[in-house]
């Protein structure tokens, strides 16, 4: 029987000094709809998918080289691995 | 001169390249698919045109990065071919190392559609050298992402080496120092946001596009 696959999530986000023009816009408008508590919105991705395998720790790794070949431009861009 | 047009699925300038390049220099161009593994032989000039390939899904230009053709674009630029990536190729360039910065969402969260002027900061590229004197030059801009960035150390450098080819006279995106267009250190690469593909004759409302590809012509006769 073949072993269920691992459950894998990969955060994107644009790193801290690269201006998200998107989340300003969002912390407007929640501004506009009154929640003035709120501050340092940013706007990321987050990617779902199966993957293959056992091992959580060799799955990160494989994660991890996704992430710097396709899933975020390291110019611009930090991430997240978490396996589950 | 012998050019080759990429073709990934969402380019939407493709056909204007070919007829920029056709008219302004009577290239001869060859369209390339974006699955062919081997680009024509003897090529002077690889385009990569602007569009929204793959839907710019994940990020613009990322996934035709990936494509195979743009192995074979990266094998070509490292032997010295001529590559100019216009808008979305240019965003394609960055996403695939060959020109460094990244272009992120224009800072006024719009898609910016309109005519725009252009300094000329680097007159001697084979990208720019048939400008003579020309100080500006007016061109359309069209797009969502075109907002270059780069960390505090690439842009000094890309300043340093005088790797600035274009910038715009009222920033339109928020692009660092102004920043419209920029060529690879080994100067044989350029990418830029504006569209010489859509002002190569008077009737599109500037011809100023034409002298780039008069200058890679002249590139082509000399190599």
């Amino acid at each position: 029987m073949k072993a269920p696959p691992l459950k894998a999530k990969v955060h994107v986000f644009l790193k801290p000094g690269v201006l998200d023009v998107q989340g300003k816009a969002v912390e407007g408008a929640l501004h506009g709809l009154g929640w003035d508590g709120v501050a340092n919105v940013r706007v990321g991705k987050l990617l779902e998918f199966d993957l293959d395998g056992s091992d959580p720790e060799a799955a990160k790794g494989e994660l991890k080289a996704m992430c710097e070949k396709l899933l975020a431009n390291t110019v611009i861009e930090s991430y997240k691995v978490e396996v589950a | 001169m012998k050019a080759a047009v990429l073709v990934f699925p969402g380019s939407n300038c493709d056909r204007d390249c070919k007829t920029a390049v056709e008219t302004s220099v009577n290239g001869k161009v060859e369209m390339v698919w974006h699955q062919e593994t081997e680009l024509p032989s003897g090529l002077d000039l690889i385009v990569i045109p602007g569009g929204f390939s793959y839907g710019d899904y994940l990020r613009c230009g990322a996934m035709a990065s990936q494509s195979p053709v743009m192995a074979a674009v990266k094998r070509e630029a490292e032997r010295g071919v001529s590559v100019l990536g216009i808008c979305n190729g240019f965003q394609i360039l960055c996403e695939s190392g060959l020109l460094p910065g990244a272009l992120l969402r224009n800072s006024g969260l719009k898609y910016v559609c309109k005519p725009i002027e252009l300094t000329i900061e680097n007159r001697t590229t084979r990208f720019t050298n048939a400008y003579g004197n020309k100080q500006t030059v007016w061109m359309t801009q069209g797009n969502g992402d075109g907002n270059f960035f780069a960390d505090a150390d690439t842009l000094k450098a890309i300043e340093d080496n005088d790797q600035v080819v274009f910038r715009y006279v009222e920033n339109p995106n928020g692009s660092m120092n102004n920043i419209a267009g920029i060529i690879n250190k080994a100067g044989n690469v350029l990418g830029m946001m504006p569209h010489p593909d859509r002002a190569f004759e008077d009737a599109l409302g500037s011809a100023d596009g034409a002298p780039m590809f008069k200058s890679l012509l002249k590139a082509a006769v000399a190599a």
